[in-house]
């Protein structure tokens, strides 16, 4: 018909089950109306607007930059806010929970603190050699140390990774994929001096050498990084460093 | 897992790959050649490059058996401290002894 504005189907809503409480919780369901291009995140956003203003959750860019919308979907861990529905769902259900290996504070918000300390305790601080009075030192882009640092700086600290990982289930010194990841690019950085530390750091029980190279965190981290290899990074310049006796084993 | 457990378990690796690849060699050669229990003892017994060559596949394999398993045990049993270490170490001998038992059945004289 000539005129009429283009109308979308209408759909099904969508069954959707997200946790509530804290780890003692339980799923709760609720139905919410499919649109067109709607994330995941607009989900649980909808679900607290229009349905329970008391439901919990984390979001802050919604464009996959800050990394704090991380949750379980249908068993997986992801980015919430560039996650599409219709990628996800499986016959019109979704299954929406706090992510895995951190503790639960409520619903869908979970504890990031282990995760961050643990990027301390890998020593993921820059130190720098020279101070603001000093000139900027030129980097070459196309040196290697470069090339493997930017290979795993566009880390956004999401916590996907280290939800995707067994070894962090069933190790719990185990440091985890994104502070690794983070330790390998700082050892690849020229102008920090922390190297002989970080490299002892994650030499210890719960470093890199606990990794077990089975590549989940690859396989989910939304920023496509491939903590895996950064792990072998490490394991390599380890070895290298016990060798030179730089480092003790 | 750390550094030194790591480099055991590399080195240990590294080591029984090539005489992983002569033990099935020999046995292949036993078996083709039809070799009975005695032609084999008569070339093992008083014979110190077998001795050396099975001695050290055994502490190898021990040594790389025994972190494997302490790995396991910790990650899928949860132990740890002195149980892991005591349970490791003890497999790890266990495996030590009854190889070398059998080096010794066909290496001394
Ligand atoms: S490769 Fe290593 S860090 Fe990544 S998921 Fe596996 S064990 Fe975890
Ligand atoms: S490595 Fe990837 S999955 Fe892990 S925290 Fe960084 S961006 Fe997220
Ligand atoms: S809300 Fe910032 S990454 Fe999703």
């Amino acid at each position: 018909m000539a005129g009429t504005a283009h109308r979308e189907p209408a759909r099904p809503d969508l069954a959707v089950s997200i946790w509530r409480g804290d780890a003692g919780g339980a799923y709760a369901d609720y139905r919410v109306p499919q649109r067109a291009n709607q994330t995941v995140l607009d989900i649980v956003t909808f679900v607290q607007r229009e349905i329970d203003p008391g439901l919990s959750y984390r979001f802050s860019c919604r464009v996959g930059m800050c990394g704090s919308c991380a949750m379980t979907v249908n068993g997986r861990p992801r980015w919430t806010c560039r996650t599409h529905v219709s990628k996800v769902a499986k016959n019109g259900r979704l299954t929406i929970g706090p992510l895995a290996n951190l503790p639960v504070i409520k619903d869908l918000a979970t504890d990031m603190a282990p995760f961050f300390q643990k990027w301390q305790a890998a020593k993921g601080v820059f130190s720098p050699s020279k101070t603001r009075h000093d000139a900027i030192e030129p980097i070459k882009p196309s040196s290697p140390e470069r090339v493997a640092a930017d290979a795993g700086v566009e880390c956004i600290n999401c916590g996907v990774c280290y939800a995707a990982c067994d070894t962090v289930a069933w190790n719990a010194d185990y440091l985890g994929p994104a502070a690794l990841n983070r330790a390998w690019t700082l050892v690849n950085d020229v102008r920090d001096t922390g190297g002989k530390e970080r490299l002892r750091a994650v030499s210890a029980a719960g470093g890199c050498h606990a990794c077990h190279t089975h590549q989940s965190c690859q396989q989910h981290c939304p920023a496509t990084l491939n903590p895996t290899a950064s792990i072998a990074g490490l394991k390599r310049a380890t070895v290298q460093a016990w060798l030179k006796g730089e480092i003790e084993p | 897992m750390n550094l030194r457990l790591y480099l055991w378990q590399r080195g240990t690796a590294a080591l029984l790959a090539p005489l992983i690849l002569i033990h099935l060699a020999v046995i292949f050669y036993a078996t083709r050649q039809g070799l009975t229990a005695a032609d084999i003892l008569s070339r093992t017994r008083g014979s110190i490059a077998w001795a050396l060559f099975y001695g050290a596949f055994v502490a190898a394999a021990a040594i790389h058996a025994a972190i494997g398993l302490r790995n396991i045990l910790a990650e899928w049993g949860g132990l740890g401290g002195r149980t892991l270490a005591f349970c490791a170490v003890g497999f790890g001998l266990a495996l030590a002894l009854l190889g070398l038992r059998a080096v010794a059945a066909v290496v001394l004289p």
